[in-house]
């Protein structure tokens, strides 16, 4: 009997794989970076082939480690870094190019003539930009030499990387619903391609891959994993939300790294957002209703702890920060809004910039520091206010994970201005725990999302203390902060 | 305000001069280049060396600085980033034990609280972070008091407290226990701060073997012991192997 999941997560900076057991607890875990390649400023590239040596390594180390052999996987699930994207060829095998990555930029002009932002939202859930798929691929074709004709012809094929990593593993040509859901290509109703939106961005039919659940059996791999079922497929912030098992409307998790990402599961039914969040495929279990979610993404906050460290220099490590932060007993009325490229979800002005509101002769380094904390918490709330004006459910807790978790003047602070318990759960690791629920609810290794729901243990749960005219008094003052982010950036700026 | 302290100025110049070179130095050689009385030296030496400030080279007689003055100028580990390496590990323990855990540091002779991982069954528990525990009386107060070169020596004459009556208040039984917590490498408290609870925990070290903190767990004595009151060895085994992998973290070599 094959007594444990593995689950392969290929995210922006490095593939690891993680074995787990069924109480979901993690057995053993392998990593390895891989190269970001930079070849223009905006542009960010990975070689797909250096990424998939790097999957077998981790695959073939998590296994060594506990003293397993792949007799011992009940299946393999895979969860991604989203919206990146890859061409390659399908007799050869060999990618055509390097992968775009979701952060690259070189799109933009493209983006601009495709229309006015909110041109495809009805249909995708998405605003045009840079970040997601289908303009990237189009950006292949237009500069491929030969590309479009072989797309035309189906001899090259489009996928993002779990597309690529079930392609290697078994052959198949298949990209799951919540990776299809990033490309601007899906149609969110019918969870299919849809024949305008890859007719307005220009991309072969031919070339695209099928759409299929979540969580079902892709096929059988070979080679190192010789005999295991692939199994499940998730982009990685929408993996989180499954590993933190938030399977009813209204249930949603924050992801706290370099930027944050509040996904919150509407149910069977796209809520297209009048408040400036992304409409997204929460999951889709084999024949069951797609669930959807409401996403709000926060470009800054993590990052605003690392610039803290080191373009400032007060701080030797960003743990450090909240031994600054601690240092004073509040932020002596310094705001700091990160808007480094103009802000994110629920704004989005790309004329604004940062700013420290409120800055007296008082105000000093400590008091600089809280105001880099609750910079987060604050767009937290900004996202949550969005997220319940759009779905109509009020949270009433918010799940977290994620690097800053660790932080527990954050985390309380965070309770403070949202007023609502924030609760993380035993294993940090979600994003890989989810692709390993899925894959496991796909070969029947557990039964249904109650048992998964019976693995969530609380790990720590922060209670908000602040008073109501304190936490007003604080997002008023957040928000006039924002306000004096926005037009900075003038005309002429870009000019050389 | 009273002005200088004579012994302590003359004791920096002691650590000062002993730092200065590459070598150790003998009594008379400080006390001609401090110009000194030989004994009035001596005397100070004598304390350096009770506080772990200076080392006497039992071959020479010859003294240099002591470990425990490298443990306060560079060993500091900020709590917070304590917190935030060890947050995988001591998850994982909560996970493997079924108990909650905790993770200390030493604070003025007791233990600050810097992490706590509920115990995995979402029954109501309250973060306990920045609590402070009597060292002598927990598991994790004895992993670091074993370990720190000044801890006992400096305690005050305040006598030990009792919390229950298995508490260990008499200076030299706890010198006993900490010699064989050393020994071991890991620390237990059966029913001495709590009746009915017991914590066991193990040291996590830095890259230069310097303890920087301790992690352990803590439940009823009915599910942490076995029949005869022992510390169950498999729940021991899951706390040393997440004190080492929290070291490993911090770039201790394995051991």
């Amino acid at each position: 009997m094959s007594t444990y999941i593995a689950a392969i997560d290929q995210g922006t900076t490095s593939s690891r794989c993680i074995v787990f057991d069924h109480g979901g607890a993690i057995v053993s875990v392998a990593q390895k970076e891989h190269r970001q390649i930079f070849p223009k400023p905006g542009w960010v590239e990975h070689d797909a082939e250096e990424i998939w040596a790097n999957v077998l390594d981790v695959v073939h180390g998590a296994l060594q480690k506990a003293s397993l052999t792949v007799h011992d996987l009940a299946a393999v699930g895979i969860t991604n870094q989203r919206e990146t994207t890859l061409v390659w060829d399908k007799a050869t095998g060999r990618p055509v190019h390097n992968a775009i990555v979701w952060q690259d930029t070189r799109t933009d002009q493209l983006v601009k003539e495709l229309g006015e932002q909110n041109r495809f939202r009805d249909k995708c859930g998405l605003p045009l930009a840079t970040y997601f798929s289908g303009p990237k691929v189009r950006w292949l074709l237009d500069h491929v030499d030969g590309l479009r004709d072989r797309g035309e012809r189906g001899e090259v094929l489009f996928g993002t990387m779990d597309t690529w990593l079930i392609w290697k593993l078994t052959g198949r040509h298949v990209t799951d619903v919540t990776n299809a859901s990033r490309t601007m290509l899906m149609n969110l109703e019918t969870l299919d391609w849809d024949d305008e939106l890859v007719d307005a961005i220009g991309v072969p039919r031919a070339m695209l891959p099928e759409i299929r659940s979540s969580a079902e059996v892709y096929g059988t791999a070979t080679g190192t994993l010789e005999g295991v079922p692939v199994a499940s497929a998730l982009g990685d912030q929408q993996a989180a939300l499954f590993g933190q098992t938030c399977y009813s409307p209204g249930e949603g998790k924050c992801t706290y790294g370099t930027g944050s990402f509040l996904l919150v599961n509407t149910g069977d039914k796209p809520v297209v957002s009048e408040n400036g969040l992304l409409t997204t495929v929460g999951y889709k279990i084999g024949d069951q209703p797609a669930a959807y979610a409401l996403e709000g993404a926060i470009a800054v906050t993590g990052a605003l702890v690392q610039w803290f460290r080191d373009k400032m220099g007060l701080i030797g490590s960003a743990p450090e920060i909240e031994t600054l932060a601690r240092s004073v007993e509040d932020n002596g009325g310094a705001y700091f809004v990160p808007a480094f490229s103009g802000l994110f979800a629920p704004h989005w002005r790309s004329d604004a910039r940062g700013v420290i509101a409120g800055l007296t002769g008082y105000i000093d380094k400590g008091h600089i520091a809280r105001a880099v904390l609750e910079a987060t918490a604050w767009q937290t709330r900004e996202v949550v206010d969005a997220m319940n004006a759009d779905s109509g459910v009020e949270l009433t807790t918010l799940k977290v994970d994620g690097g800053m978790t660790a932080n527990n003047l954050l985390m309380g602070f965070l309770s403070d201005v949202l007023d609502v318990p924030v609760v993380r759960p035993i294993v940090a690791e979600t994003t890989c725990l989810g692709a390993a629920y899925a894959a496991g609810l796909a070969v029947g290794y557990w039964s249904d999302t109650e048992t998964l729901r019976e693995n969530w243990h609380k790990a720590a749960e922060w209670l908000p203390t602040m008073d109501a005219r304190t936490r007003d008094k604080g997002y008023r003052k957040w928000k006039k902060a924002v306000e004096r982010t926005v037009g900075w950036i003038d005309e002429d700026d870009n000019d050389e | 305000m009273p002005g200088p302290i004579q012994s302590i100025e003359r004791a920096a110049a002691v650590l000062r001069l002993l730092a200065s070179g590459a070598r150790r130095m003998g009594v008379a050689e400080l006390a001609r280049a401090l110009e000194l009385p030989k004994p009035t030296v001596h005397g100070i030496l004598r304390t350096l060396q009770l506080v772990g400030f200076v080392e006497q080279s039992p071959d020479s007689g010859k003294y240099q600085l002591g470990a425990a003055l490298f443990h306060i100028g560079s060993s500091y580990l900020d709590g917070n980033e304590l917190r935030t390496r060890a947050l995988n590990w001591s998850d994982s323990l909560a996970s493997r034990s079924m108990e909650s855990v905790r993770i200390g540091t030493l604070h003025e002779n007791q233990v600050l609280v810097v992490h706590h991982v509920f115990r995995p069954d979402n029954s109501r528990q309250v973060l306990e972070v920045g609590a402070l525990l009597p060292a002598h009386a927990s598991a994790l107060g004895k992993v670091l008091l074993a370990d720190d070169p000044v801890g006992l020596g400096l305690a005050d004459d305040e006598p030990l407290k009792a919390y229950t009556a298995a508490t260990i208040t008499d200076l030299d039984r706890l010198g006993d226990a900490l010699e064989q917590v050393r020994q071991r490498g890991w620390a237990s408290d059966v029913e001495e701060l709590v009746e009915g609870e017991v914590s066991l925990a193990a040291p996590i070290r830095d890259r230069r073997a310097v303890t920087v903190g301790a992690v352990g767990i803590s439940g009823p004595v009915e599910r942490l012991c076995d029949e005869h009151k022992q510390p169950r060895t498999d729940l021991v085994s899951y706390v040393r192997e997440a004190a080492r992998s929290i070291s490993r973290e911090l770039g201790a070599i394995p051991w």
